[in-house]
């Protein structure tokens, strides 16, 4: 049995937040380098251009690259063979409230969907365990803006729906988002489970460095084809026109019901922010 | 072309800016998102004063990260804007000219910003760093309890932001990707 104390969690966690809303995966900025590149309207190259500059200003002066410095997403993946020193859940919404406080990040978290009181220390975290084998301890902290989050949806499909299904509600989600969730946007999908575990599929799916497709073929292509067919819609950088709508379609799937066939889409912005540690 | 506009801005002003127009805004503009829209049009619905003047002014949607040492401002992009629709009809019957945010517009925002003469801007959602950077100058004006979401009063230097809507309706969103599939055909 491994010992890890609950002081160690919290400040990886702290400094996770920090450096997530900062510094942007690096898949990301070549994608949006790349896109800048071989954008041809001439508005939409210029937007790509100062989103680029903005993720370069951020991470030189240490400062959020949006304002939106999301809801604190923690997936924690905790071996087995662990065993905690003190409160695993208290020492992640300490980090949190640490993080974004001493990190002069936004509080964006009321403590009541309806009566909408700031918490005001972003707490608390939205935390999404899993149990593996062996005794390592893994952090990912993935803050998530809302103006994106927003523009999700799910839908339990029919089998009959098929595949075809699939990609017209893919396809329906991006356009109904059309300029709201600050495209260029990166595209998190999930197939099958239950209605609430198609939907943490298609959260997951965004933590997925966006240059690694499905390991099964027949997924990896469909995210190609999905790429291709959101680009073409000509949305573009901040749906002012343009080749560039989406950077990655990214799928998780999962066994489901024979009566059912639930799809979840996920959308994230351009700034689509996760950094990981392993303790 | 960049149109540089200073405010207040004038129903005259307006009406000279046309959907796809690049514009730098210089001069005071106003902050507020939902929880403030909402409390400031209760002070319209009940006959009472707002608590900055709002003829002829520009409200930017914003809710920004606290200022580190040195900074008038921390990050400061755009919000999403449809979340005001139930609120701009009535700010701009009082008196707004100018809103500037990301993303879609409602029928009765634009019915209303063809009425009475306002423009939508959009500014670069998701660069909050970027923009910051224009913000020379930032103080709360009202419900500082809302935190990120308190009014502000900033005093700006070149915002760069595109008009999307323009006073006669005519919408960047719509003619923008139309042209831009055209071009691809």
């Amino acid at each position: 049995m491994r010992e890890i104390k609950s002081e160690v969690i919290t400040k990886a966690v702290r400094d996770l937040c920090i450096e997530a809303n900062s510094f942007l995966p690096a898949d990301i900025k070549n994608k949006i380098n790349c896109a800048c590149e071989n954008e041809p309207w001439p508005l939409a190259k210029s937007i790509l251009g100062i989103i680029k500059e903005n993720f370069e200003i951020a991470e030189e002066n240490h400062v959020p690259v949006c304002q939106d410095t999301g809801m604190a997403c923690v997936f924690v993946e905790i071996g087995q063979e662990v065993h905690v020193d003190g409160n695993l859940e208290d020492a992640i919404h300490e980090g949190v409230r640490q993080g974004y406080t001493e990190g002069f990040l936004r509080k964006s978290v009321v403590r009541d969907p309806l009566d909408r009181v700031n918490t005001g220390d972003n707490t608390p975290a939205m935390i999404y365990y899993s149990i593996v084998p062996g005794d390592g301890f893994n952090l990912t902290v993935a803050p998530k803006g809302f103006g994106s989050e927003n523009m999700s949806q799910i839908k339990m499909l029919k089998p009959s729906d098929g595949l075809q299904g699939v990609k017209d509600f893919v396809l329906k989600v991006v356009e109904d988002a059309g300029p709201n969730p600050c495209p260029p946007i990166v595209v998190g999908v999930g197939i099958g489970g239950t209605f609430d575990k198609a939907a943490f599929l298609a959260k997951k799916a965004l933590m997925r460095n966006s240059d690694v497709r499905n390991e099964k073929k027949f997924y990896a292509d469909l995210e190609e084809e999905l790429l291709e067919k959101i680009n073409a819609k000509g949305i573009g950088p901040q749906g002012v026109g343009g080749r560039t709508t989406c950077l990655a379609v990214n799928i998780e799937e999962m066994p489901t019901h024979i009566a059912g066939l639930p799809c979840a889409v996920n959308i994230n912005c351009h700034v689509t922010r996760h950094a990981s540690t392993t303790l | 072309m960049i149109k540089r506009i200073t405010t207040p801005l004038t129903v005259e002003k307006v009406r000279d800016l046309k959907s796809g127009d690049d514009v730098l805004i210089t001069g005071t503009i106003y902050t507020a998102r939902d929880a403030a829209h909402k409390r400031l049009c209760e002070l319209l619905a009940e006959g009472k004063p707002l608590p900055f003047d709002v003829k002829d002014s520009i409200i930017y949607y914003v809710g920004p990260t606290p200022a580190k040492e040195g900074q008038a401002i921390g990050s400061a992009g755009p919000t999403t804007s449809y979340r005001m629709d139930a609120y701009s009809p009535a700010m701009i019957a009082a008196g707004e000219t100018g809103m500037i945010g990301k993303g879609k517009r409602g029928p009765e925002v634009i019915e209303a910003m063809k009425k009475h003469g306002a423009v939508y801007f959009g500014a670069i959602g998701g660069a909050g760093a970027y923009l910051s950077r224009c913000i020379k100058k930032a103080e709360i004006v009202a419900y500082e309890d809302l935190g990120s979401e308190a009014v502000r009063r900033l005093e700006v230097v070149d915002f760069p932001a595109f008009v999307i809507i323009d006073s006669e309706g005519t919408n960047l969103y719509e003619t923008g990707r139309r042209e831009y599939l055209e071009s691809e055909k």
